[in-house]
């Protein structure tokens, strides 16, 4: 049923969903809330196509949402009544259905991101909540996103909202010294609905919500609740000069197309533009992991070639980002720059003390960049070695066989001294 | 991440160990089968799960003359054990697919004992290549 929905109608659903949600939420339940919202939503995409979009289409989404809690409830109570007759106090809370509320507070759309993101979650649950109460999606969209069944993805929705009961957490704002730790729970969020769909963006796409799209929209919605925030602004920025590259990412055959060879003219300087100002922004408010990043992609995507790249930038930049986050991939990552500044034989020197990082011990990607040093210093039978060493373990299939084809040119590299 | 949970069983005569169980056998090894699935969905874990035919009713299909396919029927001698079904399970990690397989693997046999069936893990090549 859920294809047939005009764009339009869709994209106005999925913008006015978190809208209602908080509302809803602010002087109900949020599980039964959510619910009641959903539901709203279904009927809207089933309606509104045929009959036209009404006048005032939150409140007509308000109105169907607490609609349906009432019955909910009074379903509930007729059943508690059969039970026992103590019944009297609430149904006066239902009898004062509150008036259709268009006028949102800022701070119950951003309590609405933190609740769907509240640390308790694991990863998928978070993401799939993330997706339905503030992206607007429905079960059986986010479910074929996923590819995963309608039920299973229901039942994660369902779990995440009763982990949130469980943990206590109620609608509210968390208290000043938290928000920041939890403004970064719900960027990780996004980042990792990001790389979903970065990742499985090849192939049919029949029928499948865009989750990097999605990602980006929500980063948007995002930044309009909190504008100075100099990591929203990052991971939008990092989001954009990501999505720039993804025409030229991929073959034909969906086969990887890695940032060295890619064709550079097949970038879109739209998003590079829009994502280069941001950088800026973000770097002034404070230079956080997701900013620093940000300004490393800006760099490649603003180089007409490798070879034009400001390397020595980038790798200013990884120190920098090195300092505020102790991450394994970030240093991983650095060597790759260090081999462009000093070259390859300082690189392979770092990683050999990495490799002593417990974290990334027997790592694919540790062999990977280490055959790209490799290869870099003309030592083409090692780096053929640590190219299928790393093909054997890599869990991605377009990775898998990038690495193979790196290997076999090694192979060939090698034969072609020889002889 | 993704894993297919593989349950393997030796090839024997081409037809099911369970044709000749008990039908009480039968009925709590269907039931606890039943209960992992359930289970799996209720987790937000369960991606599909299907049992296959026997390997009697087994085909191996080649390409023929002009693409045509060329079919022999099994069972095939030279198998020594075959696939009797499959799960394919969305997990937080290669551990709690483990935890799965070994419930798979417990499921009842005769008499009601665990049957210690081998389940075979393997990893689904989906994964995003790790950025963190």
């Amino acid at each position: 049923m859920t294809e047939h929905r005009a764009p339009t109608v869709e994209h106005l659903l999925r913008e006015l969903a978190p809208r209602v949600l908080s509302v809803m939420a602010r002087r109900h339940d949020f599980e039964t809330a959510e619910d009641a919202v959903q539901e709203a939503l279904i009927a809207a995409a089933t309606q509104w196509p045929r009959d036209g979009v009404p006048g005032n289409p939150a409140g007509w989404l308000h109105h169907v949402a607490v609609r349906r809690l009432t019955d909910h409830v009074r379903s509930e109570m007729s059943r508690r009544q059969r039970e026992d007759t103590v019944a009297g106090e609430v149904w006066a809370e239902w009898a004062f259905v509150p008036p259709p509320d268009a006028d949102v507070r800022v701070d119950d759309s951003l309590t609405l991101l933190f609740m769907c993101c509240h640390p308790t979650l694991t990863p998928a649950s978070a993401i799939a909540l993330t997706l339905r109460a503030v992206g607007g999606l429905t079960t059986v969209e986010i479910a074929r996103a996923f590819l995963v069944p309608e039920a299973t993805m229901a039942q994660r929705i369902s779990r995440a909202k009763q982990a949130i009961r469980a943990a206590g957490a109620t609608f509210s704002m968390p208290a000043d010294m938290e928000r920041d730790s939890r403004v970064g729970s719900v960027l990780h969020v996004l980042y990792l609905i990001f790389n979903e769909g970065y990742v499985s963006s090849e192939g049919a796409q029949l029928h499948r919500v865009d989750l990097a799209l999605e990602a980006i929209r929500l980063v948007r919605a995002t930044r309009a609740l909190l504008p100075r925030d100099g990591e929203v602004a990052g991971l939008l920025a990092l989001m954009l000069l990501t999505e720039a590259r993804r025409a030229a990412r991929t073959g034909v055959n969906g086969e990887l197309i890695p940032l060295d060879e890619q064709d550079r003219s097949l970038w879109d300087r739209a998003l590079i533009a829009e994502g280069s100002v941001l950088v800026e922004e973000a770097l002034q408010a404070g230079a956080g992991p997701y900013a620093l990043q940000s300004a490393i992609a800006a760099l490649h995507d603003e180089a007409a070639s490798v070879g034009e790249t400001d390397w020595p930038q980038i790798l200013a930049l990884y120190d920098v980002l090195g300092e505020v986050s102790d991450n394994p991939m970030v240093k991983l990552n650095r060597a790759v720059a260090v081999a462009m500044v000093h070259g390859p034989i300082e690189a392979l020197g770092q990683l050999d003390r990495l490799e002593q990082d417990p974290r990334i011990t027997g790592h694919y990607r540790l062999d990977a960049v280490r055959a790209h040093l490799l290869q870099l210093s003309a030592q083409f039978d090692q780096a053929e070695k640590r190219y299928r060493a790393a093909a054997e373990r890599t869990a991605n299939l377009p990775e898998r066989d990038y690495l193979l084809m790196k290997a076999a040119a090694a192979a060939r590299l090698l034969e072609q001294r020889e002889h | 991440m993704r894993f297919m949970l593989m349950m393997h069983a030796p090839r024997g005569n081409g037809e099911y160990a369970v044709m000749s169980w008990k039908p009480e056998e039968l009925n709590s090894h269907v039931a606890y089968m039943h209960q992992l699935n359930r289970g799996l969905i209720e987790s937000g874990e369960f991606v599909g799960a299907e049992g296959l035919a026997p390997p009697g009713q087994a085909k191996v299909v080649k390409s023929g003359r002009n693409g045509s396919p060329a079919v022999t029927d099994g069972p095939f001698a030279e198998t020594k054990e075959f696939l009797v079904g499959f799960w394919i399970v969305d997990v937080e990690s290669e551990a709690r697919a483990h935890e799965i397989a070994a419930r798979a693997s417990s499921a009842p046999g005769p008499g009601g004992q665990p049957m210690s069936i081998p389940i075979e893990v393997r990893q689904v090549m989906s994964a995003p290549p790790t950025n963190e």
